[in-house]
């Protein structure tokens, strides 16, 4: 068996329990799967197709190789879902429906049959989202999955990085007759709590999204923008951001500029990714499995 | 939590010759932010000079210029003009950010407690670029 992290969290009891590396978890894993009727979906966030610089000189068959490794996965998970800057952004209209269509047209390889996006900054916040809709639908939606209730919510067509009045209005009446003890998994792009003010890693409205969710006992976010995995609790839920498929960034406001990190030709795609994300104990337990683009 | 913007908000208020000091009423981490803190959001009589305004211009992907040297306890007015897009100027160690409208100048008063560095940063996403549309307050003693 290859070696793989694990990462338990539990939303569950304000607090978040770390497990990490390793081969017992994995023993408890096999324990939690047999007595719940589990399941596992697939994280991938910040492909940026399009992109071209020295951060990855393999930016044009990173995605593509990302699509072979969640394709080789032992089990196909039950569906994918893609967090968001799908593309690198461009001024020009024309060329952002192109690369938004080329992304759609590599993706639509994965051997999965549910697979659902929502937009970053990169794709939507120079229209309003207006091209993101042509090709991938609504901006914003929710979704119940084995009794686990995911909201994508959408924090980047407005280029202030805003929810907005009217997806809070929703979210409220998505919310309204919840129960508050039934799992909930928030997928969205940026983080939705203030992580890195001073490099733009917040949401300018995140506050009042977690306001509405803050009733719910079991609440967990699924978001991606940082290009590196972070996992932090506000209050009782749980955060956890993705790699990238492009290029690594440093930790939180570790440095003035949030540039990416150097290409390292002796170890290309480090720092790149993807995650199982496997639902535990009906949804109130989530276990984080990181993969790489490419298995040494 | 984050403030809303406060576009212009301090442009008609030196005819008033009043100094609207916009610092953080609770701070991040630095300490300056904290000196500032101290100061709050409050309105005071100014009975010296007129206080140094500098100009900033914000186009796509730059402050220019992106460092603007303070001195410490001087009041001056950073007045910010965007010349191709309505950039945000957001400084949260001030727990303050402005929408900057083309063709408008945002007029923005502090003056600096101590010495230090207050970053701002771009928040509207404007391109291929906006990541590097950083700037510093550089305050010296």
């Amino acid at each position: 068996m290859q070696r793989r992290d694990f990462l338990a969290l539990s939303a569950a009891g304000g607090g978040a329990v770390f497990v990490s590396g390793l081969a017992g978890c994995a023993t408890a894993a096999t324990t939690a799967k047999a007595a719940y009727d589990d399941f596992y979906f697939v994280q991938l966030s910040d492909t940026h197709w399009g992109y071209q610089g020295a951060a990855n000189p393999d930016a044009a068959v990173t995605l593509r190789k990302a699509v072979v490794a969640v394709n080789a996965l032992a089990k196909p998970p039950e569906f994918i879902v893609f967090t968001g800057d799908l593309t690198h952004t461009t001024d020009d209209p024309t060329e952002r429906r192109r690369r938004l269509a080329e992304f759609k047209s590599i993706v639509a390889d994965l051997k999965v049959k549910t697979v659902r996006f929502m937009p970053g900054e990169h794709d939507a916040s120079l229209d309003r989202g207006a091209a993101y809709k042509e090709l991938f639908g609504d901006t914003f939606y929710s979704f119940d999955h084995r009794g686990v209730h995911f909201i994508a919510l959408d924090n980047v067509s407005d280029p202030g990085a805003k929810i907005g009045e009217a997806q809070l209005d929703w979210l409220k009446t998505d919310l309204a007759t919840r129960d508050r003890q039934a799992p909930i998994v928030v997928l969205t792009h940026r983080p939705l709590f203030d992580l890195a003010p001073k490099w733009d890693w917040a949401t300018r409205d995140g506050d009042a999204a977690l306001a509405l969710l803050m009733p719910f006992a079991h609440v967990t976010v699924f978001y991606g923008h940082i290009h590196q995995e972070h996992h932090q609790m506000t209050g009782h839920i749980a955060h956890h951001s993705a790699k990238s498929l492009i290029f690594p960034l440093p930790a939180p406001g570790s440095q003035d500029k949030r540039a990416p990190l150097p290409w390292d030709t002796s170890a290309p795609y480090k720092g790149l990714g993807f995650r199982e994300v496997e639902a535990e104990q009906q949804g109130q337990r989530y276990q984080v499995t990181e993969h790489p683009v490419v298995r040494a | 939590m984050r403030t809303a913007p406060q576009q212009g908000s301090s442009a008609t208020q030196w005819p008033r010759r009043r100094l609207l000091l916009q610092a953080a009423a609770a701070l991040g981490t630095t300490a300056l932010g904290r000196t500032l803190a101290q100061a709050a959001t409050q309105t005071m009589p100014h009975t010296g000079p007129a206080p140094r305004e500098i100009s900033v211009t914000a186009r796509r992907f730059e402050f220019v210029p992106a460092e603007i040297v303070l001195k410490l306890g001087e009041p001056v007015v950073i007045a910010v003009t965007s010349l191709d897009f309505i950039h945000g100027m957001n400084i949260p160690d001030l727990k303050q950010r402005h929408d900057l409208v083309p063709g408008r100048v945002t007029r923005i008063a502090l003056t600096p407690r101590e010495a230090g560095v207050i970053e701002f940063v771009c928040d509207n996403f404007c391109g291929d670029g906006h990541e590097e549309m950083h700037g510093r307050f550089v305050v010296q003693a």
